[in-house]
Formats: structure tokens, sequence, C-alpha cells
């Protein structure tokens, strides 16, 4: 298996890796995959409830090296983005942005998932904390 | 896809402790050719160059003399007389011939293939095309420990049964399977016995007549000889075996292989043999000892590491281990300077972990986790110590990295987490 540079670097150099307080209510979780398919990414957003910017994010990843890779470069464009923004984030860029092959694509799907599921934890606390905010929106 | 692509590291380097790198680690996969192998073999490349079927000239008879040689010391290797040994391509060939052969000549007496879930694919997939062909073929599964049930065989047995074939050692796991046991069981019951020998031959003592063996597969790249060639030992008497040949044309090997023989590389096979004969016991105690030396550094230092495979019943040369929470290919990604192979899917065209590991029970996390570690001739104890020291230090940051060994260590029972299906 070949690997692009990119690659390479995410997986030596692995960007905000690390955990937040998944009980927070600023921050959200995204756990996806299974252990028994190989992959696992936990991806989790810290989000500011004044501007819905994603100030930090952080994740783990059980994986091959483009799963690492994946969730890693996700971590990097979802910071500074809005929530509404990162929802936008297509596993395709991060096909192209990693330069991964066909059997690969599978990882980038997980980031993409992983992103989403976080934001998705991140919501449902916020309705949970503030229903008549959301509601207002 | 982009061009600036990485792929292992070709160019030599030395590791601080005086190691030449990358470190060759992957004997199971192949061998690199011992230089007396190499030495014996270069003049039937040129001067030797004669057909060995060419009856009357002297380029002929050298090239016939070549061969012969190399019969002798793979049957003396194996316990078994010159006519006895069939020259082929390899293993892959090898198994083919035996299988589909026997199959074929012995198909008016039944149409009933025992063998095990766990063998080479060259195995389960001539015993699939068998399967096409109207035969109906038993996969045994295996322990736990990778060894096939005796009893689980004898129940699988019937008056159909013509061919067994059960593996002597397993390429991924190194498992060394009950042959003499199963062979005597086949024996009894006038079943033939094939074993595919590929990764035993010139490892452990294998002796067809102590081992009951009728059919047996041998390859020359696994025990540092050349690759593309192997041998068939077909027994002569008690009991007399016969093969259809599943190759036609000139009749060569006795009508069961026909072809121009590769008299270089049988030159080659025969050589590798020989040493074989002269050092294997030594070598053995060698590679156990650097195998085991590699298994205490490596677990000494790590928890949550598992042995695949029945420890006692194995190849000196195997260390098969799997690293929970760590994904095979992310681990073999930060060791590139080592040549070692994983059970994980990411690292087969298929993406489907093991199947072999499977087979033992071992799940499909820890089969994504699993290395090959396959110790040879030329494997030094630095080298060991540096394969070891690389593998803990890789394994412990795939772990910091790793959303499981997180959940674990906070007494996350992994088992009971509902995964988010794909």
């Amino acid at each position: 298996m070949a690997y692009s540079d990119k690659v390479l670097d995410h997986y030596s150099n692995p960007r905000n890796v690390g955990s937040m307080d998944k009980n927070s209510s600023e921050v959200g979780t995204g756990l996806v995959g299974a252990p028994e398919c190989g992959d696992v990414m936990k991806l989790q957003i810290k989000v500011n409830p004044q501007t819905n910017i994603i100030e930090d994010a952080k994740f783990k990843t059980f994986g091959c090296g483009s799963a690492i890779a994946s969730s890693s470069l996700a971590t990097e464009w979802v910071k500074g983005k809005t929530v509404d923004e990162a929802l936008q984030i297509k596993n395709t860029e991060i096909v192209k942005e990693l330069s991964l092959p066909p059997v690969k694509i599978h990882c980038s799907v997980l980031a993409e998932d992983a992103i989403r599921a976080a934001i998705h934890d991140w919501k449902k606390k916020q309705e949970v904390a503030q229903p008549a905010t959301v509601a207002a929106q | 896809m982009s061009t600036d692509v990485k792929t292992f590291p070709q160019e030599e380097h030395v590791a601080p402790n005086g190691v030449k790198l990358p470190v060759y680690m992957d004997n199971h996969a192949t061998t690199p050719m011992d230089p007396r192998v190499l030495e014996e073999m270069l003049p039937y490349f040129m001067e030797k160059f004669g057909n060995a079927a060419s009856r009357n000239h002297s380029f002929g008879w050298a090239g016939e003399e070549g061969v012969e040689t190399a019969r002798e010391r793979i049957a003396k290797l194996v316990g078994a007389t010159t006519k006895e040994i069939i020259f082929t391509s390899g293993a892959t060939e090898s198994d083919n011939l035996a299988i589909k052969g026997v199959a074929e000549m012995y198909k008016e007496k039944g149409n009933h293939i025992i063998t095990a879930v766990t063998e080479h694919k060259a195995v389960l997939d001539t015993c699939k095309r068998l399967e096409k062909y109207g035969f109906r073929v038993t996969y045994l599964p295996v322990q736990k420990d990778g060894l096939v049930d005796l009893e689980d065989l004898k129940r699988a047995m019937d008056d159909k049964t013509i061919l067994v074939t059960i593996m002597w050692a397993n390429n991924e796991i190194g498992v060394l399977q009950p042959v003499a046991e199963i062979g005597k069981l086949c024996r009894e019951r006038g079943i033939i016995f094939h074993t595919d020998a590929t990764q035993a031959v010139g490892k452990v003592p294998v002796d067809v007549n102590k081992n009951n063996i009728d059919v047996m597969s041998i390859s020359a790249h696994k025990m540092y000889g050349p690759k593309g060639v192997g041998a068939l030992y077909v027994r002569r008497k008690n009991p007399r075996v016969q093969i259809s040949a599943i190759i036609d044309g000139g009749g060569h090997e006795r009508g069961m292989r026909s072809g121009t023989l590769n008299v270089a590389g049988i030159v080659g096979l025969g050589k590798a043999c020989a040493i074989a004969s002269e050092e294997m016991a030594k070598e053995a105690c060698h590679l156990a000892g650097l195998r085991n030396r590699l298994r205490d550094k490596i677990m000494g230092r790590l928890d949550e590491v598992y042995i695949n495979g029945s420890w006692e019943h194995r190849l000196p040369g195997n260390l098969n281990i799997s690293f929970a929470y760590v994904e095979g290919e992310s681990l073999l990604m930060g060791i590139n300077d080592i040549a070692v192979s994983s059970g994980s899917a990411c690292t087969s065209a298929t993406l489907e972990p093991s199947y072999v590991l499977k087979a033992l029970g071992t799940g499909d996390d820890l089969a994504h986790s699993s290395i090959r570690f396959g110790l040879g001739r030329f494997n030094t104890e630095a080298e060991v110590d540096y394969v070891a020291d690389r593998v803990v230090e890789t394994v412990s940051r795939l772990r910091e990295l790793s959303p499981l060994y997180e959940m674990a260590k906070e007494g996350v029972d992994l088992k009971s987490v509902k995964w988010a299906a794909e």
C-alpha cells in the first residue's frame, strides 16, 4: 500500500489528538464505526453557544493510516467554522485533499459521519439546555 | 491520484544499534535465498543449460544429473525415496495436483474430501472448484488453539471419503497440526492423506513414514531456495498412491507432471534441502530463542497483547500476536522500516480480516489488530531488539490515539457498546 505524503504527515503528526469532557454542554461527541470493522472514530467539537462557531476539536481514531488522517484533517477543517458550515464538509473533499485510493474512501465517509454525529450530539444538548432559544430559531 | 507516494523504504540505512534497515521479518511470505543455494544454481543457467529430458547428449545428462541429485536430497530430508518426488512450479501447483489428481483418480471409489477452514487458499479454492464438479467437501473447524479436533475428523469420515487434506504448519499462525495422528486415522480407513507442508519442510522434522503421509506439497522459496519451484511427494508403496496429471504434455515426471524441468530451480531446491538436513535442528533452537526473545520484549512492556494459536505446537520462527485497540495496518505504517504482515482487513484485497484468525474465534476486532512476525535464518538478536523497541513505541503511540483504549481504561466494556452500523 502506498500512502500520499499528506496521509503520512497526518499519521506521523496527527492534529488535535485528545479528548474533551463529553458531559459539557458546549461539547458535542461523535463516535462512529465499529471495532469489528477495523475503524472507530471519536470526534469532539467545542462550540461557542453565542456564535455557533466550533472553537476547538479533538479526535481519537482506531483504524488504518487513512482513517487516522481523515479524522485528523476533519478536526482541522471544522475548527473556526460555524456548526452549519461544518455540516457542509463532504467526504469527497477529504478524499481529494488526502489523495485517498478507492479502497480507502470509506475512511473519509466515516470522518464525515463523525463530524455529523458530533454536531448532532451538540445540537441535542442545546435543545435540552435551552429549549426556548431553539424554538425561536 | 497523487504521484508523490511513498512505498516501503528501499534505500538501506542503519539503526542506532547498528541494525541495517529495513529489517526483513516476513519469512512465512518468502525467504531470502541462501548464498550457498545460489552458488550451486548458477552453472545451470549457462554452462549446464541442457534439457534434463535430452537423453542422448552430454548437455542433457548434465541437466539430468543436477535434477537427480536434487531429488535425492529432497527425498532424504523427508524420508522418501527418489521415485516418490515429482517436481512442480511450487506449492500452489503441488496442492492443485495432489487434490485434483487424487479426486480424478479415485472418483469411482468416492466423492468426499475433508479439509480444514484454516488451510491455504491453494487448498481451499481447489476444493471449492471440485465441489462444482460434484465432489462433496467437509471444511473442518479448528479449536481455539488452531488445531483440528481428531474427533471431528473421525466423525466427518465416511465410506465415500477418498481424501483428507490438512496442512502441516499454518502460514499465518505457525500452528503444527497433529499430522501423524491424522495420517493414522486415514490409513486405518484406506483414505489418502495429503498435507501441505510448505511451511514445515526444512523447519521441523518431516518424515513421511513416521507421520503416515501419502501425498505432500513442498516449496523451495519458503526454505531459502528460489521462487517458482516446488515438489510433490507421492507415496509408492504401503499404500501405492496414484494421481492423475493436471498438465498434459511430454510425460515428464513419470507422466504426473509434463513440462520441461526448471533445472536450475530444482538444483536450488535440492541444495536448500541439503542445508536443512544438516542445519535444521540447530537452526530451530536459534529461531525459537529469537522468537521467544521478541515475545518477551514486547509482552513484557505492553499490556493486552494476545498470542494467536497454540504456543506449544508452533513453528520455531513464528510469532502471531494481536495488539488490542490498535489497528494492524496503522501499526505496519508506524514500523515501515520493518517487513512483517498483518491479518487486518486493510492489508488484504478483500477488506476482510484474516479468515484463519476468525476461525480461531479470535474476534474480528483482534484479527484487525494482528501482526505476524516470521523469523528466519538471517535474523539476528540485534534485529529482534530493534523490532521489539519499534513495536512497543508504535503501539504505545497508537493506543494514545485510540478511542477504544481510552474507553477500556475508563472501564467501558467494549462488547456492550452499541456500535453504529456503517
